[in-house]
């Protein structure tokens, strides 16, 4: 039925070259015989990646789509291409002392007097302030922690921005969300570096080996107290979470098992000068204990064991991968089914995904445009989409912010909800803001190479309102914009995208179904120009799905 | 070529997440929708302060005379003499004293030992049980605000029943009530004017696309009332200062002195979840929610509007009586609630739990939340809801 009345669209649209192209997906009947088609790739790829770009798609829609699964699986790279951050080989104690010297010098300022080893009067090696401006900070001023979490998502989303293999992208950014941890808390910026080294390492790979790993990790150590659990005290954080959040799900285990859990990790804690894992025999509670029926003189490691042979432990993450991948209705049947390729491979996870990509509740013609983008998909996939030089980042991460979706910051340890959540009034209203900025930035800028970008006062929220002390903030102040841009209408105002490499070329009609999920939901306009129709289908609600 | 601001000024939106969704699988809603009392009061707002994390309320409310609670706690004690004294029993931790005016003057009600039969420790569990008034046993997916005002007639000018100034608007999700979610109102006004579209049709089978539309909808229908209260609406007397409850309750109070006609508020302070060197977080938390309620109170004083509102605080938990060896505590149970407003009566209601018997290491309730938002219900608003409890008791803390 969705189909019928899509072709019905789709053909009002775009004439008979649509319908051919609509065609495979009605008569792919059984879909594991017939060829990816368009569409299907679209799926594939955007429920895998960020959105695809329509060369994307038509690399894949000729492959049969047990091999498109194939392609997305196979050869995956461990590591980021983007080079990291130069601080990431830093110790707790050198950080500390950065940090140090920072407040040190922060509290002399905030005294009138002048930061110690600073010349008088002047910011020496600083720019010279431009004309009209307030003069910029020297970066040894800037907040060292700040700044690094600052530098750490614009290493992240530069690596999505330019990545061949978005789905090893959408994995870490899993596997941060299930194991989560927050740089506010770790306060410990190479720490969160390595756990997301930690992640890719094993993004496609084997997740018991990915549980062993994080419980050793330091920024997880950190996150969750486990640095402070001791047999003479045992600290419930982490051992709390690994049951409820990262193994078994809330209502399978007893608070009994959780302390001893806790008891079993006492002891498991951080080199102060390296801020490596290390074992404190000292601190380590060997007295027996009991966890899920199992009793013993149990450490870490056997606790570790005990959740890995629970059948529940595959059904949890497969559950959550369910929601992530396929639908935000779960599904107890497929779910367990999936819970057993995944056990039946030890925890291998390319089986799974194959598995998962391969199920009809995915492939279903009707499923498609049933899940709601992330606010990183959204900005990544729209980035890449328009194929946009962005050469500075830190928009993009305060966009994504704004949307909801900090990384390497998440709301709680349960990490984002998403789904449905995503969307609030609030946010939508950001989402179709930033699409607007997004798609005015592509528009106007041969126009425009003046300064812009400021938001009008009134237009900051009580929280926000500029700092003169604040990076951001003295970055925007420093391009101020004469031209508000919020309320206007993009069509209104006769925008149009200026479309990149990446579409140029390409016809209404193909635009229209590899940007969206579904047929939009305001028409277009019959004569829309390629660059017209990208703007319009952008703001289209069906461009927040996938 | 990108221009060099793109998204410039996005930043300046705070992020939100929540709406009622997430919470949305496998619950099934309540399945009596008791009938409305026979005048409800549309006139009185109820302020919702979520203390997030956990707040512990025996450093909170300490109970300095008693003779078990400085080897209970420790290191962890409240030394006496940064007690401020309440009654020959209790007291508050030094950093509320912003909050003493409001005790002297009476409206101010402490309610002491509140909790829950079968406590869970879990953060999202425990929060979602409060949120939805439920037993522990239960899990429902509406939020009590929404259960309180179900099958209510409301006047018909009312596009907005709630603000939600934070993150988590469960206790104002499903059911019929509008909750709006925002940071910022002009923000939210100029946005929403901006998303009005016509030829949207409603799709039957895709809940995602659905959601989508119905939040469209409402920011839209909430926009029209808002912009034009929100006009030239008077400026409060008092400023909050910096922080992030601060910005909020500034917030708050220029849409509670604006008349905005709501029924509740929610506001919410982070970074209660003390597992670790706890003291210095704690009193800096107590500190910024003791300033911050006692400016609402002079503001709305000021303005007009103090008997027409009531302010709440609440938490998921409080903590363990027992310190952990890292200077912080583990998830507890029960703890207090402040109540403030012209309509309450002052002073400590119920009794505070017993330190000399506790069970697994953890206070013991001696009042049931669901009675306090029973009471809310009924004293507030004029509505009988029990909220499932078997024998509901009215409190007191309400005139």
């Amino acid at each position: 039925m969705t189909v019928t009345t899509r072709l019905g669209r789709r053909a009002m649209l775009g004439g008979t070259a649509l319908i051919a192209f609509a065609a495979p997906a009605i008569l792919s009947t059984p879909l594991r015989a017939a060829g990816a088609g368009f569409d299907g790739a679209r799926h594939l790829l955007s429920r895998t990646g960020f959105g695809p770009t329509p060369s994307e798609i038509a690399a894949f829609e000729a492959l049969e789509y047990d091999a498109a699964v194939d392609r997305l699986l196979r050869n995956w790279k461990p590591e980021a291409v983007t080079p990291p951050p130069s601080w990431i080989g830093m110790s707790p104690p050198q950080a500390r002392e950065a940090q140090r010297s920072f407040q040190e010098k922060r509290a002399a300022r905030a005294a009138g007097g002048n930061p110690p080893g600073s010349a008088p009067g002047a910011d020496a090696g600083a720019p010279p302030p431009r004309p009209g401006n307030i003069p910029a900070k020297p970066l040894e001023n800037a907040n060292p922690l700040q700044e690094q979490g600052r530098e750490l998502r614009n290493w992240w989303i530069e690596e999505m921005l330019v990545t061949d293999q978005p789905l090893v992208e959408r994995m870490a950014l899993f596997w941060h969300n299930h194991f989560t941890s927050g740089l506010q808390k770790v306060r410990f910026a190479p720490a969160m570096y390595r756990q997301n080294a930690l992640f890719r390492r094993h993004a496609l790979g084997n997740f018991a080996t990915l549980l062993r790993e994080i419980a050793r990790d330091p920024a997880m150590l950190r996150y969750l107290d486990g640095a402070q659990n001791r047999a003479s005290q045992p600290n419930e954080n982490f051992a709390r979470e690994l049951l409820e959040l990262f193994t078994l799900g809330e209502g399978h285990y007893s608070e009994a098992d959780i302390k001893a859990a806790a008891r079993a990790f006492s002891g498991w804690g951080l080199d102060p000068q390296t801020g490596a894992f290390r074992f404190y025999p000292g601190a380590h509670d060997t007295g027996a204990k009991t966890f899920l029926g199992r009793t013993g003189d149990l450490d870490g490691g056997d606790i570790l064991d005990v959740l890995l042979a629970r059948p529940r432990t595959a059904e949890f993450l497969v559950g959550k991968l369910w929601r992530e991948f396929v639908s935000l209705k779960p599904h107890d049947g497929e779910i367990k089914r999936l819970a057993g390729v995944l056990r039946g491979a030890n925890y291998e996870l390319r089986p799974l995904l194959k598995a998962m990509f391969a199920a009809e509740a995915f492939r279903d013609p009707a499923s498609r445009g049933g899940l709601i983008k992330s606010p990183v998909e959204l900005v990544v996939g729209t980035v890449r989409l328009l194929g946009l030089p962005v050469p500075e980042k830190t928009r993009l991460a305060r966009a994504m912010q704004a949307m909801g979706q900090n990384p390497f910051e998440p709301p709680n340890v349960k990490g984002w909800p998403g789904g449905e959540a995503w969307i609030t009034t609030n946010t939508l209203l950001m989402r179709q803001q930033i699409l607007r900025r997004i798609v005015e930035a592509t528009s106007v800028a041969a126009a425009d190479d003046g300064p812009g970008g400021m938001t009008p006062p009134g237009m900051m929220p009580p929280g926000m309102a500029p700092k003169p002390g604040r990076r951001a903030d003295r970055r925007e102040q420093m391009e101020p914009d004469p031209r508000p841009v919020e309320g206007r209408s993009l069509r209104g105002a006769g925008m149009s995208a200026r479309l990149g490499p990446s579409l140029s070329g390409v016809d209404v009609p193909t635009l229209t179904r590899a940007l969206l999920p579904l047929p939009p939901l305001s028409p277009l306009p019959a004569d829309a120009g390629p660059g017209e129709a990208v703007a319009t289908l952008l703001l289209d609600p069906v461009y927040q799905l996938k | 070529m990108l221009r060099r601001d793109l998204l410039a000024g996005l930043s300046g939106f705070a992020v939100v997440m929540g709406g009622g969704a997430a919470w949305a699988q496998n619950r099934q809603t309540p399945t009596s929708a008791p009938a409305a009392s026979s005048s409800p009061r549309f006139d009185r707002i109820l302020v919702l302060v979520e203390l997030r994390g956990g707040n512990d309320g025996l450093n909170t409310l300490v109970p300095y005379a008693d003779p078990a609670y400085r080897p209970a706690r420790q290191g962890l004690a409240v030394a006496r003499e940064r007690v401020l004294q309440l009654d020959e029993r209790v007291g508050l931790n030094a950093p509320l004293e912003p909050l003493m005016d409001s005790w002297k003057a009476r409206d101010l009600a402490i309610l002491q030992g509140v909790g829950y039969p079968y406590p869970n420790r879990s953060h999202f569990r425990s929060i979602e049980i409060w949120d939805t008034a439920s037993a522990a046993s239960q899990t429902l997916s509406e939020g009590w605000l929404a259960q309180a005002f179900a099958g209510v007639t409301r006047p018909a000018d009312r596009r907005i029943d709630s603000v939600v100034i934070d993150t988590n608007a469960l206790p104002a999700t499903g059911g019929d009530l509008h909750t709006i979610v925002m940071q910022d109102a002009e923000n939210f006004i100029n946005q929403a004017k901006a998303m009005r579209e016509t030829g949207m049709r409603p799709p039957t089978t895709n809940p995602a696309l659905a959601h989508i539309l119905k939040v469209r909808a409402e920011t839209h229908a909430a926009s029209l009332g808002l912009a034009e209260r929100m006009k030239g609406a008077p400026s409060q007397a008092k400023p909050y200062g910096e922080g992030p409850l601060a910005n909020q309750l500034e917030l708050a109070t220029r849409i509670l002195l604006a008349r905005v006609p709501v029924l509740a508020v929610k506001v919410a302070l982070g970074g209660f979840d003390t597992h670790a060197g706890q003291r210095e977080t704690h009193e800096r938390l107590l500190g910024q929610l003791g300033r911050g309620l006692a400016t609402l109170r002079h503001n709305l004083i000021a303005g007009g509007r103090w008997n027409d509102v009531m302010v709440m605080t609440y938490t998921e938990f409080g903590r363990r009586v027992k310190p952990n060896a890292s200077g912080g505590t583990d998830h507890g149970t029960s703890s207090p609630q402040f109540v403030m407003g012209g309509a309450v009566k002052g002073g400590l209601h119920g009794a505070y739990p017993s330190l000399a018997d506790l069970q697994d290491g953890d206070l013991k309730h001696t009042i049931d939340f669901r009675n306090v938002f029973g009471t809310v219900a009924k004293r507030w608003w004029g509505l009988n809801r029990d909220f499932g409890v078997r024998q509901p008791q009215t409190l007191s803390f309400i005139a």
